[in-house]
């Protein structure tokens, strides 16, 4: 078979087979539906963020003088909600991992094209009915969604936030679904789970934690709407019912979420970092296994959230010792990165520059979980700012960062056009120095003993300089993250045309066309190499553009 | 799935299997079998429940390992729920 | 369901019928949409299995006010309940076998006679939750009362509060239950319309195979509900 070419003469590929709005929203394209998901996934980004820039202006001063409590409130929520249910969770799964995936198998498409399909329209009705909740008046339950508080107390629109999230676990749900049987029944013949590439892996593994995780939110959400509405006492101590009972059902799945927010984003360091060492991943089959154990032994230790709640002593160090078991695949991890590091033939491009960045942030929050899974130390800095940073060094630190890092490696290959490399590296820089600036001061505000969802610490006037510091950083961040929106959309016009392997990178998305064709393979490839086959590979990473 | 046709026998052997099941944990109710009663009550249903997978759902006839394995997946993570929360419930009044 | 027809394999008549583009065989499009199907029982699982949790909290914590509204609700309809949804998981069994041997109008029969069955289901739900309406067991109502003792304990009074929390489960359970059999009803429905239109046979059945598999697992969450919510403490 030739390679398909168009009546204009162009070769053709996924973005030109067919023009309209109606080749787009109802596209079963695996591809497509990424560039879909990336819009809605952007956009959420960006009003997730508008509410971290108010909450930050609002905690400038002491005082609470820039919005109402209640404001204040909502602020964090909705901060909260959006930035997990619609950007972290969907974000690399649904973006990259939807793109890359049947390619890195060498596959046509996922195994379930319309269900692929079916998740974004998902993803965008609860979309839709969470901006709904934010025009109506919000919500500020806080996302936890804790009762009674949720339940009874509050007359916001908690229902329909409930409900927007639900929807959205559904979308993950899917996704979820569809790797899975993608990845056992799609692999083209000779990619045997040895081969795959740990991104593979890392999806792999977050699919189980969505399919497992997510259903037990779904219902918990589904039971705080009843009551609400109905007025029930399941979760109502006044009525008989236990608060903790809804903390127990909602942590079981926003506990492992935090994986499926994490490990995606460890599978696309994994690529970078190979790429751009010229090395094999140090300890493949550690690396799969660690991801597949931080899955299963990431559902053990939900309780660590409840330390202070009132759950017994006894429950609380089984969850302890858990949760420390739960950071040693994590930290083979981060050892294996780095051992992969060394003596590689190491060279600075923007994606690089972004998985140093994840390593060694991700690093420092992963360590700061352990202060928190002390039953000890947790008592002193609970639902203080040191549990905030120390999420958001994860989350922002590693889980965005390896986002953009992926984002710059694969961009190429998306778009068919080079980003601006230069920008890239600044961009990067910002973000780091932003980031840093940002969130360490906020782990010395938590030891200090600022509270977190607290508008107003005028009882502490000490706080406010490390307040301060943080906000300027969050505005240096901001401006790290404009850039990438405005480079990109700039190279999809001007940017240089990608060739096949701009990194001369290991993997089969790499020996397709950028941009790939709409089937991806001219024939069905039958792979006889190893993953990261560097050592197979002469040439380096070409210099900057 | 599998290619195995079930003869019609087994069928209607499992479904007489699962309406005597039905009976026989209604009539044990009656019974006080002190702590055993709910015992006897799970053991009947996941009696039953075992015999609807392997023979209705056909998992006894597959050649699909991974079945097996997504089957145990789902009755261990359920467990897991079951069993962390209640860790937590029975020893919240323990001194 | 994947049964809409797209490129055929020539050579190879009505068994290629419904291979989607993006499969290579058949048998992979079969076996991935066999596992596509047992992945989401499992996430059912996992639904149904938070509302379980609940359940066995709760009765651990109130034994004697759980026990005393499980006594409240009709274990004759209960019974019967159970027994129609056992004669349908036989029915689809039988229609799966159906098609298995090429008894294509044999099919459609054991369809309708499990949405006849599951229907019937519904209708005696339906019944019950009406007797709980009349008898004043709904939760969160003003007017709930739930009249007696716990079991073998006259100097104990019911607790309202924790009765309540009974029926709350109970309708919860239950209400979602219906809702997977209601929506399993409207599956067959569809699959019996195209089974009737010849689409199914011993070189074709997957869409049977699936619904079946899923229908069998709404059968065991019953399985489980029967006695956990209507026999908690009958004995005297």
């Amino acid at each position: 078979m030739a390679t398909a070419v168009l009546e204009t003469g162009e070769r053709e590929t996924y973005l030109n087979r067919e023009y309209g709005i109606q080749s787009w929203l109802l596209t079963v394209d695996h591809k497509r539906i990424a560039l879909l998901y990336l819009m809605g996934i952007t956009f959420f980004f960006f009003i997730g963020g508008f509410f971290a820039l108010l909450i930050r202006l609002e905690l400038l001063t002491p005082a609470g003088d820039l919005v109402q409590a209640d404001t204040y409130n909502k602020l964090f929520t909705m901060h909260g909600q959006i930035m997990v249910f619609f950007f972290l969770i969907p974000s690399v799964p649904a973006v990259l991992g939807n793109f890359l995936i049947p390619i890195m198998i060498g596959a046509k498409d996922l195994a379930f094209p319309r269900i692929n399909l079916l998740s974004w329209y998902l993803y965008m009705i609860a979309g839709v009915m969470m901006l709904y909740t934010i025009l109506n008046g919000g919500v500020d339950t806080g996302w936890t969604f804790y009762t009674p508080l949720s339940t009874e107390f509050l007359k916001t629109n908690v229902v329909t936030a409930a409900l927007a999230v639900f929807v959205a676990g559904f979308s993950s749900i899917f996704t979820g679904l569809n790797f899975i049987v993608t990845i056992h029944r799609m692999r083209a013949p000779g990619m045997t789970w040895n081969r795959l590439p740990l991104f593979v892996w890392a999806h792999y593994a977050t699919s189980l934690i969505q399919v497992l995780g997510t259903p037990v939110l779904a219902i918990s959400l589904v039971l705080v709407a009843l009551e609400r509405v109905l007025h029930l006492g399941i979760f109502n101590p006044a009525l008989g019912g236990d608060p903790l009972l809804f903390q127990h059902l909602f942590w079981f799945y926003s506990h492992p979420a935090v994986y499926i927010m994490i490990l995606p984003g460890m599978g696309i360091v994994s690529e970078i970092v190979c790429c751009f060492s010229r090395k094999r991943i140090f300890g493949y089959k550690a690396m799969a296994m660690a991801l597949l154990g931080i899955a299963v032994v990431g559902f053990l230790v939900w309780a660590h959230h409840m330390f202070v709640a009132g759950i017994s002593l006894y429950a609380a160090l089984i969850f302890s010792l858990l949760s420390y078991f739960v950071a040693v695949p994590s930290a083979i991890k981060v050892f294996n990165w780095t051992a992969t590091m060394y003596k590689g033939s190491i060279t600075y491009q923007t994606p690089m520059l972004y998985a140093f960045g994840f390593v060694g942030l991700f690093t420092m929050g992963g360590l700061t979980g352990l202060f928190l899974a002390s039953l000890g130390v947790d008592v002193h800095v609970t639902d203080t700012y040191f549990v905030i940073a120390h999420f958001h060094y994860i989350m922002v630190g590693g889980m965005v960062m390896a986002y953009l890092g992926g984002m710059h490696f694969w961009w190429p290959k998306i778009s068919g056009r080079m980003y601006p490399e230069a920008w890239g590296r600044l961009a990067a820089l910002l973000v780091f120095v932003g980031f840093n600036l940002t969130f360490f001061p906020q782990f010395v505000l938590g030891y200090m003993g600022m509270p977190r969802r607290y508008w107003d610490y005028s009882h502490s006037p000490e706080f406010q300089i490390l307040n301060v510091l943080s906000t300027a950083g969050a505005t240096i961040l901001a401006v790290g993250y404009l850039l990438p929106m405005v480079y990109f959309l700039w190279s999809m016009r001007y940017g240089k045309p990608a060739p096949d392997n701009p990194w001369n990178a290991a993997g089969l998305e790499w020996m397709i066309p950028s941009p790939p064709s709409t089937y991806n393979f001219e024939e069905q490839p039958v792979v006889s190499w190893e993953a990261y086959n560097y050592d197979e590979i002469k040439e380096e990473v070409p210099v900057a553009n | 799935m599998s290619e195995h046709i079930s003869s019609i026998t087994l069928y209607v052997s499992i479904w007489i299997a699962l309406l005597i099941g039905t009976g026989l944990t209604v009539f044990a109710a009656t019974i006080d079998l002190g702590p055993f009663n709910p015992i006897v009550a799970l053991a009947i249903a996941t009696t039953k429940a075992v015999l609807v997978v392997l023979f209705f759902m056909h998992v006894k006839y597959t050649h699909e390992k991974l079945t097996k394995l997504v089957i145990v997946a789902a009755i261990f993570f359920f467990l897991i729920l079951i069993a962390l929360s209640m860790a937590d419930y029975t020893t919240r009044l323990w001194t | 369901m994947q049964t809409s027809p797209a490129a055929t394999v020539p050579g190879e008549a009505h068994e290629n019928l419904a291979l989607l583009h993006h499969f290579a065989t058949p048998e992979q499009q079969k076996d991935a949409a066999s596992l596509g199907m047992w992945i989401f029982l499992v996430t059912e699982v996992m639904f149904f299995g938070g509302m379980f949790c609940a359940y066995l909290i709760y009765r651990y914590w109130y034994f004697g006010d759980f026990a005393a509204a499980s006594s409240s609700i009709d274990l004759t309809l209960g019974t019967i309940n159970t027994a129609v949804l056992i004669c349908s998981s036989l029915t689809v069994a039988m229609a799966v076998r159906c098609a298995q041997v090429g008894k294509q109008k044999s099919i459609v029969v054991y369809l309708i006679l499990t949405i006849i069955l599951g229907v019937a289901f519904l209708g005696i739900k339906g019944l019950e939750y009406k007797q709980k309406f009349d008898e004043n067991h709904v939760p969160g109502q003003a007017s709930f009362h739930l009249a007696g003792h716990v079991p073998r304990h006259p100097d104990l009074p019911v607790n309202q509060q924790h009765a309540q929390i009974y029926f709350s489960l109970y309708f919860a359970m239950t209400g979602m239950h219906a809702l997977h059999m209601i929506i399993g009803v409207g599956l067959f429905s569809y699959l019996a319309y195209k089974a009737w239109k010849g689409l199914y046979g011993p070189g074709y059945y997957t869409p049977l195979e699936n619904g079946g598999l899923y229908w069998h697992f709404v059968d065991i969450v019953w399985i489980y509900l029967f006695p956990l919510l209507y026999l908690i403490d009958r004995h005297p």
